[in-house]
């Protein structure tokens, strides 16, 4: 079992806390010049997303979370799971909704996403930043108008729903930043 | 591998600067520069600290490198030097963050037959004059006082229950699962909850220490119990010196580093050659004085108003 001492804490270092895998968002040392050395960091839980400060002393150790970040292919979702392949590898995972999450809204097969797997299964399902998608369903608009002010709810392919121009039309390609959910331009088949 | 320094040029100046104005302080007063061996066949015996260790080829054993100049000094004290002052790198392994550096920079002095709240008196000035800030104010505080004002605690008292509970109700991150020794929560408590708010606008000393944290300050009996000779002075939260009333008893002093050695024996941590020369010295006489240590890496952030040491050394170790 790999453990880290408190040296090497460092943001972004993976740590196992009462059973949960945690990300070092944060970590300072703490020390009176003649006295007890801390370690005072802010981690993330990966399963809730908390934040929560924990302080320990320096030269403690923790169990290391085997938790990897890797690039991965989403191939298709039977509606209870959503399956991504390593496309090195070709090997498959298996997402839950809880690992999904949100993402399930922005993401269409064959789309590059960002897993966080901790022992081999997905904990984190981040979607490409951008991302291009299908207007299946939005009002005509009024003619005439260009872009600004007003805009109008449009569906998308995937099922989200995001507040257009009002000259976007049904069945037009649109660009999307999935971290802010806005709408950024239309975009021409790739 | 970056190859430019970390402090900009105008901290790299101000550094040169303040260093002057240190040097002048202490030559208008008469007070003796003088510099002692990095490299010791013997090293610190305080379990807070570790040392680093290095090799010359006519010792046969390592050679450690200084935490503090602490005992040479005192044993030039001891041959009749009159009071001096050193600045000089020392050397702390495991010590490493926003405000740590395993290489610093220690401006340490002694005043033969000076008490140690004149010596706070004269440390105050000695900032005024580096920081370039003749009114900045001084105020001192009891450490007794300051946990009781600020926590409502005696700190002689309240046994590691209390002292936990109090952790605990300050907000300090899973507290509760801390395991620390009554001077550990005190340690704990201070740094986190206490000496942020110090020094505001102020220089903040914080005097008489439970005599478990006496170090090599001289203790002495109070109605409401011993207390230790020993001072810090924070300044915007900041710990910037410590100080002490130096304890003279050659028998005491081997006793407490006795108690040190079994404590990082205990935990451990490597055992170094106890410093005899200094033992020898003072059991020869040293005269009764005050002495203090105050960090210049910290000293010259506070000139500058900057938040990380590293904002004023030119290569920090991760560069070096």
């Amino acid at each position: 079992m790999a453990t880290y001492s408190t040296n090497e804490f460092r943001g972004g270092l993976k740590i196992m806390l009462d059973g949960d895998p945690y990300t070092i968002v944060e970590n300072e040392f703490v020390k009176p010049g003649k006295g007890q050395a801390f370690n005072r960091v802010r981690v993330r839980n990966l399963k809730t997303g908390r934040v929560v400060e924990k302080t320990f002393k320096s030269g403690e150790t923790v169990e290391a979370a085997d938790v990897i970040e890797t690039p991965m292919q989403y191939l298709y979702s039977d509606g209870e799971l959503w399956y991504f392949m390593d496309p090195e590898s070709y090997e498959q995972v298996s997402a839950d909704a809880a690992a999904v999450g949100e993402v399930a809204k922005w993401i269409k097969e064959q789309d590059m996403c960002n897993l966080t797997l901790w022992n081999g299964a997905p904990l984190i399902v981040e979607p490409p930043s951008f991302v291009v998608l299908a207007v299946t369903e939005t009002d005509p608009g009024l003619k005439g108008d260009t872009s600004g002010g007003g805009g109008k709810p449009a569906t998308l392919e995937t099922g989200a729903v995001v507040r257009v121009p009002l000259f976007v039309q049904t069945d037009e390609l649109i660009k999307v930043d999935t971290r802010t959910g806005t709408y950024v331009s239309r975009a021409k088949e790739e | 591998m970056c190859w430019q320094p970390s402090a900009s040029l105008l901290a790299v100046r101000e550094r040169a600067a303040l260093l002057a104005r240190i040097r002048d302080f202490f030559r208008a007063l008469g007070v003796l520069e003088v510099e002692t061996p990095i490299a010791s066949r013997s090293a610190t015996t305080d379990p807070a600290l570790s040392s680093l260790a290095t090799r010359w080829h006519g010792a046969g054993a390592p050679l450690y490198l200084q935490t503090s100049p602490e005992l040479a000094m005192k044993r030039l004290l001891a041959a009749g030097s009159g009071p001096i002052y050193q600045i000089c790198k020392v050397f702390r392994d495991d010590e490493r963050g926003r405000l740590h550096h395993p290489e610093f920079t220690l401006l340490e002095w002694y005043r033969p037959g000076w008490d140690y709240h004149r010596l706070m008196t004269e440390v105050a000035e000695l900032a005024r004059a580096a920081l370039l800030q003749p009114l900045l104010p001084d105020e001192r505080i009891a450490y007794r006082d300051l946990f009781r004002e600020g926590l409502g605690l005696d700190p002689w008292e309240a046994d590691a229950q209390a002292l936990s509970r109090a952790a605990q109700a300050q907000g300090i991150g899973d507290a509760a699962r801390l395991r620390l020794t009554h001077d550990g929560w005190l340690d704990l408590l201070l740094s986190h909850c206490l000496a942020p708010s110090l020094g505001r606008g102020r220089l903040t000393f914080v005097y008489d220490y439970p005599p478990s944290q006496a170090l090599l300050a001289r203790c002495r009996d109070q109605r409401s119990g011993p207390v230790a000779e020993r001072f810090e002075l924070f300044v915007e939260g900041l710990e910037l010196a410590n100080g002490f009333q130096e304890l003279t008893e050659a028998g005491e002093q081997r006793w407490r580093f006795n108690q040190d050695v079994a404590a990082r024996v205990a935990k451990g941590q490597s055992v170094a050659p106890i410093d005899e020369a200094f033992l020898a010295a003072i059991a020869a006489g040293l005269p009764d004085c005050a002495g203090v240590a105050l960090g210049i890496d910290r000293l010259l952030m506070r000139r500058l108003d900057v938040g990380a040491i590293d904002d004023v050394l030119a290569f920090p170790i991760e560069r070096a």
